[in-house]
């Protein structure tokens, strides 16, 4: 492909000619190459690459590297037991009663639910952990999470009947509407398992009247509908009062005969109002709204045949199945081979340790999460406390937004240089944050740090691609804003179990407030620790999880999938606010 | 399987046999002027002889014909030969007139019959003379004394042959049969004229008991066929059947090419043929060459035959019993021993030309050739008496064939048995320096023999491999009966085939998501333990359609791409990586401690794993949902037909109360006539099927009333 073109010999011939045409029938063989011309050396693609793959300067058998390394696993090794635990679900006396009934434990469905061979991305296990005083409500009493089924993913919302008979806590309120949101940002089906006894009555305060309580569950389920996002309904348990319309809104519903009821009242209730007497099956059983009412459209034996005809619904909504990346098939539609990372994942633990006041070298933590290793670095020597550029995490193509340290005003641009390069080209961003904050001080305003900061926070604000945040530091003041917090609406928000969060350390919160002239309080600074906890955050659904920061990249990977996999969006191009120059 | 392999010839034979033939066809040639070189003949056969006689002719550049009948017209045979005629209906095999025309009509100048079908029909044979057709067989006069069996006796008596002493004749005076019973000396056998299936059927160990057996035999014949007519005859307590296949040509030459030992029957049909004779002293041997060749030559016969005797193991006498007059199912032992083609043997005969070996030739090649053996593989279910089974071939892989490893075979895989002919889907024929050889070689090549479909005898088989007393050589025809214990060992199921046939339906399964979640495939993500958690179950096969079979459990848990827990029996399996080949339904994995290549075929509810040349069957039980789900009725209060059959008699109506083992209804498959009976004393509610319904294995024939 080098060879010269028969342009180029062309117009060797008609520079030439003229002053070799004499002699030049005697040799018309040899061409020989004009001296003053040079050629385009071959560079070999794999040469091109070597260019973007990250080194590593990590030595693991270093003391530092050691000590990281278990502080770490301790860690881990306590979420591991926190999440075995609440993965159980309620109290023995309350599984046993469940599969005394003939019911399928709620996990269960959700194995029984997603195709074989595939990966459930279980959203903020640690939902309600702590929150309630002497009560203990394990994931919120509701499992919501991304799981394939028939091909398709989908946001899946179960509950949990054996956590306190599946009452809706305002903590389950949250993690419903949550799980409702995500399905609607990346156009994911729902398909709600239900087996719930409604609102928890003594929260009623905290779970009925506000916006994002529980009527705003059925807002969503409306609102997703009409935008053609598909939902079902599995009614497995009962279905009370506002609870009704989970499956009264789906735009399908299966009913478990003898097992899952559904009305605005229960007996009880119809007794003291009407004097009415019947029976829980006769008021709202699956006989009955299947076949008299038709508030069900199908009637399941049991908890297994209601989930085989639930992947059977899930097969005719005629939605786009999950595919590889585009980029990653070649002409024949043959898959190529995703790269893994050239390093080992689990070396993370002793990289980033649990001690937040060692600057953390994020280019080992994106050596560990794309593909190949391979990160192709925008504006490498500029700005450098803000690591930008390009790479691919399980085949797609994402913009990574990465702490090196405090944020300067250099960075700030850099930053927002890049958002804007990736919303401009439709590249997801991944956001991995470990941030003290903006740059103080006298030099910095000088700078404009105010509103270059602001520029970055605008950059974010307004790119209108999937975002994807981890936090594997801390997350502070307003660094978490421009680097892409809660508030700025990830698509997903993880932590590494090391993380903490809040407006700054409790030491600087204790300074600060001695400063002002208040002396702190001294459980004030146990408190601020506490609540900087990653687990605080994810007990309250400040976060979409705590992961282990080896799965980070399949954590992305998920995330990826069904943030792009889904009914392709409206052609949305991102329009940015001012920025402030 | 493809085609051409099921065609190619063993290498062994064809060098030989073309050297021999270029030689005896020119001294035919140069002798005499009677040869007649057929260059176009039919088949008028189905099935792995008709691609066996197919193959020869192939070879000779003979242009072959065949035939099919309407379900037969996927048949291997039929699509073998581009002039394939189409007969008709299920019976048109044996519709000789028809057959002619066709072979008139497309130029045929011979007729092949095979075996079964109209190979010993004499009169078809005359017509195909009178034709002008030669008729690739003996000349009809032969097959007409031969098919003849008091006829057949006589000549043979006559020729010096000896027969079974017995008395066939019309006097029933007790004393006078019981001096015939001396004559032949003890034990005897008393048997019914009319009878069947054993009944009128006595031995008489000792003259002592012999008037008290024959009044019994002949009460029990009267009861049971309205006629007491008896004959008497030797009794052999160890009998061997022992035949001799020999050739005979027009100019009145005939060959012994050795003897066959087929005692290894079930049903009274042979499962296992073998050559050399075990344990058979030489001077007998060369005393039944001689008597078949007298039987042949006393007949006038020409062509292929094979003269049956029965070896009597204690006292070393034989008898003859009958000569078949055409090629059998078994002939490839003999062209294994010998070396030579004896179907184009029956070509060159027909021809006209001389044997192209004499006695002396054919035995110097016997002694040089070795021990051969031949496995019949049939569609049927030794547990159940061997009933025979029929259905499309979801799954063959065959060994790899070589000089010494032969398989003659009329179906490849997707092909359907069909339960209107006989179920045999193949013969393995394998040849061993020794006898031990041979047996080592026939256990090796059945356990790479895979069959998933129907229910076949190849698990049989390879337990009768590794028989003791069959090793030893130890044959009779009671063998099966007599070994009944050993040869039908209770199953027992590995938790590793468990394992990986769960593995299996997970793979199978899995296909579609594993592609599209890109690297991720089913692995644990983040703390919570895995959603991939699996239960499943499977029972044991038993009886088709009954469910009473033990049911295992296998927890597979999957943990990381391709890497599974396994929890089965008690037993833990951790890491098992494991992949699976869609296109050949191998598994593969890698356990802590092994590795196993399992083959796992799906069939609806039924699980066939091939794993270290074993074959399990399995049934998936149906979840709990399904029969409520689906209405399905509950089969324990139905007679479920035992096999894919024809209905030929109902012997009771709805509103019968019937006694237990009391007939419900007669059914007929593959030919065989089974009488169900009823398993319990109840109320008929219901008979679904009627006479003349053709019905598949495991549907409900009677429908009981529920017990009150």
């Amino acid at each position: 492909m080098r060879a010269p073109s028969p342009l180029v010999l062309r117009s060797w011939g008609s520079r030439l000619g003229p002053r070799k045409c004499l002699n030049s029938f005697r040799q018309p063989t040899n061409i020989t190459r004009p001296t003053y011309r040079t050629v385009a050396s071959y560079t070999h693609p794999h040469h091109a690459s070597a260019l973007s793959v990250l080194p590593t300067a990590v030595d693991t058998s270093s003391q530092e590297y050691r000590e990281n390394s278990e502080q770490m696993q301790e860690l881990l090794d306590r979420m591991n037991g926190l999440h075995t635990k609440i993965a159980r679900g309620g109290n023995d006396k309350a599984r046993e009663k469940h599969i005394a009934r003939g019911k399928m434990l709620p996990r269960d469905r959700i194995s029984a639910l997603v195709d074989p061979g595939t990966s459930f991305l279980e959203l903020s296990a640690l939902a309600g952990h702590g929150v309630y005083e002497g009560e203990d409500v394990p994931a919120g009493g509701i499992i919501t999470g991304i799981g394939m089924v028939e091909g398709v993913n989908c946001m899946i919302v179960a509950n949990d009947s054996t956590v306190k008979g599946g009452t809706y806590y305002p903590i389950t309120v949250k993690k419903h509407l949550r799980a409702q949101a995500i399905a609607q940002e990346n156009r994911l089906p729902c398909i709600y398992l239900v087996d719930s006894g409604g609102a928890n009555l003594p929260h009623q305060a905290d779970v009925f009247p506000d916006r994002d309580h529980f009527g705003r569950i059925f807002f969503n389920q409306a609102r997703m509908s009409s935008l053609g996002i598909p939902q079902l309904s599995v009614v497995m348990g009962p279905c009370t009062a506002g609870g009704a319309y989970v499956p009264a809104m789906s735009d399908e519903t299966i009913i478990v005969e003898n097992q899952g009821t559904i009305f605005l009242a229960g007996p009880p209730l119809v007794k003291a109002a009407t004097g009415e007497e019947v029976s829980a099956e006769d008021l709202g059983g699956g006989q009955l709204h299947s076949s008299i009412s038709g508030v069900t459209d199908y009637l399941a034996v049991d908890d297994a045949h209601a989930i085989v005809l639930a992947r059977r619904s899930v097969a005719n909504l005629n939605y786009p199945t999950t595919t590889t990346p585009l980029q990653l098939e070649n002409g024949n539609g043959d898959s190529l081979v995703v790269k893994e990372p050239l390093y080992d994942p689990n070396e993370l633990n002793g990289i980033v340790g649990t001690n937040l006041r060692r600057q953390i070298p994020v280019h080992e933590v994106i050596a560990r999460i794309v593909d190949g290793s391979e990160f192709a670095e925008f504006k490498r020597d500029y700005g450098s406390t803000l690591v930008t550029g390009f790479a691919r995490i399980h085949g797609h193509r994402v913009g990574i937004v990465a702490n090196n340290g405090i944020l300067f005003s250099e960075s700030s641009l850099k930053g927002a240089h890049f958002i804007e390069l990736c919303a401009q080209r439709r590249i997801p961003l991944v956001f991995l944050q470990n941030i003290s904050g903006f740059m103080v001080g006298a030099d910095a305003e000088k700078g404009g740090i105010a509103k270059n900061g602001a520029k970055l926070v605008t950059a974010v604000a307004c790119a209108d691609v999937p975002k994807f945040t981890v936090v594997f530091g801390s997350s502070a003041g307003a660094g978490n804003y421009g680097m892409c917090g809660r508030a700025y609406s990830p698509r997903l928000l993880f932590m590494w179990p090391n993380a903490k969060i809040g407006v700054m350390g409790s030491e600087q919160l204790s300074a600060v407030m001695e400063a002002v002239g208040r002396s702190a309080d001294p459980a004030l600074k146990d408190r601020i620790d506490r609540e900087s906890e990653a687990t605080f955050s994810s007990a309250r659904l400040w976060d979409d999880g705590i992961i282990p920061p080896s799965q980070t990249r399949k954590m992305l990977g998920l995330g990826l999938a069904a943030a792009l996999s889904g009914k392709a969006e409206p052609d949305v191009q991102t329009r940015f606010g001012v920025f402030r120059m | 399987m493809t085609l051409s392999s099921l065609l190619r010839i063993t290498p062994r034979l064809a060098p030989n046999a073309a050297r021999r033939t270029s030689r005896a066809v020119s001294s035919t040639t140069n002798t005499s002027n009677t040869t007649k070189p057929l260059d176009s003949i039919l088949i008028a056969n189905r099935g792995e002889i008709a691609l066996r006689v197919g193959r020869t002719a192939a070879e000779r550049g003979i242009r072959v014909t065949t035939l099919y009948t309407d379900p037969d017209s996927r048949a291997q045979h039929a699509l073998s030969s581009p002039f394939a005629f189409n007969l008709g209906s299920v019976s048109a095999y044996l519709d000789g007139d028809r057959i002619i025309e066709i072979a008139k009509k497309e130029g045929c100048q011979a007729i092949h019959p095979g075996y079964g079908f109209l190979s010993e029909n004499s009169a078809f044979a005359q017509k195909c003379t009178e034709a002008g057709l030669v008729f690739i067989g003996p000349p009809y006069k032969a097959i007409e004394d031969m098919g003849d069996k008091s006829r057949s006796k006589e000549i043979m008596t006559a020729a010096g042959v000896p027969c079974v002493p017995g008395y066939h004749g019309k006097n029933q005076d007790p004393t006078f049969l019981e001096e015939q019973a001396d004559r032949i000396t003890y034990p005897v056998l008393i048997k019914a004229v009319k009878g069947g299936g054993g009944k009128g059927m006595r031995i008489a160990s000792s003259k002592a008991v012999f008037q008290a057996q024959l009044e019994s035999a002949k009460s029990e014949a009267m009861s049971s066929f309205g006629d007491d007519n008896v004959l008497v005859e030797k009794y052999i307590t160890t009998p061997r059947h022992i035949e001799v296949q020999v050739f005979a040509d027009k100019h009145g030459n005939s060959v012994a090419l050795g003897e066959r030992d087929c005692s290894i029957q079930r049903r009274h049909q042979k499962v296992l043929e073998e050559s050399p004779a075990p344990h058979l002293p030489d001077a007998t041997r060369k005393d039944l060459w001689a008597k078949a060749r007298a039987a042949a030559e006393a007949v006038g016969y020409e062509g292929a035959g094979t003269v049956e005797f029965i070896f009597d193991n204690d006292s070393g006498d034989f008898y003859f019993m009958e000569m078949n007059t055409r090629l059998q199912v078994e002939h490839p032992v003999t062209e294994m021993v010998t070396g030579q083609d004896l179907v184009h043997w029956q070509i060159l005969v027909a021809e006209g030309a001389k044997l192209p070996l004499t006695q002396e030739e054919v035995e110097e090649r016997i002694a040089r050739s070795g021990h051969g053996i031949e496995a019949r593989i049939y569609a049927e279910n030794p547990e159940q008496g061997f009933i025979p089974d029929s259905g499309r071939l979801l799954h063959v892989r065959t060994p790899a064939t070589s000089d010494d490893i032969r398989i003659d075979a009329g179906f490849v895989q997707g092909d359907d048995v069909s339960a209107h002919y006989d179920p045999m889907i193949a013969k393995l024929i394998v040849r061993g320096a020794d006898r031990e050889e041979a047996l080592r070689k026939l256990a090796a090549a059945l356990e790479e023999y895979e069959v998933a479909g129907p229910v076949t005898n190849i698990e049989f088989l390879k337990t009768i491999c590794k028989s003791p007393d069959f090793i030893a050589g130890e044959v009779e025809t009671g063998y099966i009966e007599k070994h009944r214990e050993e040869l039908f060992p209770p199953k027992i199921i590995e938790e590793e085939v468990l394992a990986q046939v769960a593995l299996a339906c997970l793979h199978r399964d899995a296909v579609s998501g594993a592609r599209s979640s890109a690297g991720v495939a089913g692995s644990t993500v983040g703390f919570t333990p895995s959603y991939q958690e699996r239960q499943l179950s499977f029972t044991e096969v038993t009886v088709p359609g009954s469910s009473d079979g033990t049911t295992f459990n296998v927890r597979v848990q999957q943990t990381g791409d391709y890497t599974f827990n396994v929890e089965v029996g008690g037993r833990i399996f951790e890491q098992v990586v494991s992949r699976m080949d869609q296109a050949s339904h191998i598994v593969t994995s890698f356990f802590a401690h092994t590795r196993l290549d399992t083959t796992v075929i799906r069939d609806e509810d039924t699980l066939i794993a091939f794993q270290r040349g074993t074959q399990y069957r399995l049934t998936v039980p149906r979840a709990k949902w399904m029969e409520k789900a689906l209405g399905l009725k509950d089969v324990t209060n139905s007679v479920l037909a035992p096999m894919p059959c024809k209905v030929l008699r109902v012997e009771v109506q709805a509103g019968d109360v019937v006694e237990k083992d009391q007939p419900l209804v007669v059914i007929e498959s593959m030919k065989m006539e089974t009488v169900i009976r009823s398993p319990q004393r109840g109320t008929i509610a219901r008979v679904v099927h009627k006479k003349g319904d053709q019905c598949k294995s495991g549907t409900p024939l009677v429908e009981f009333a529920e017990s009150e």
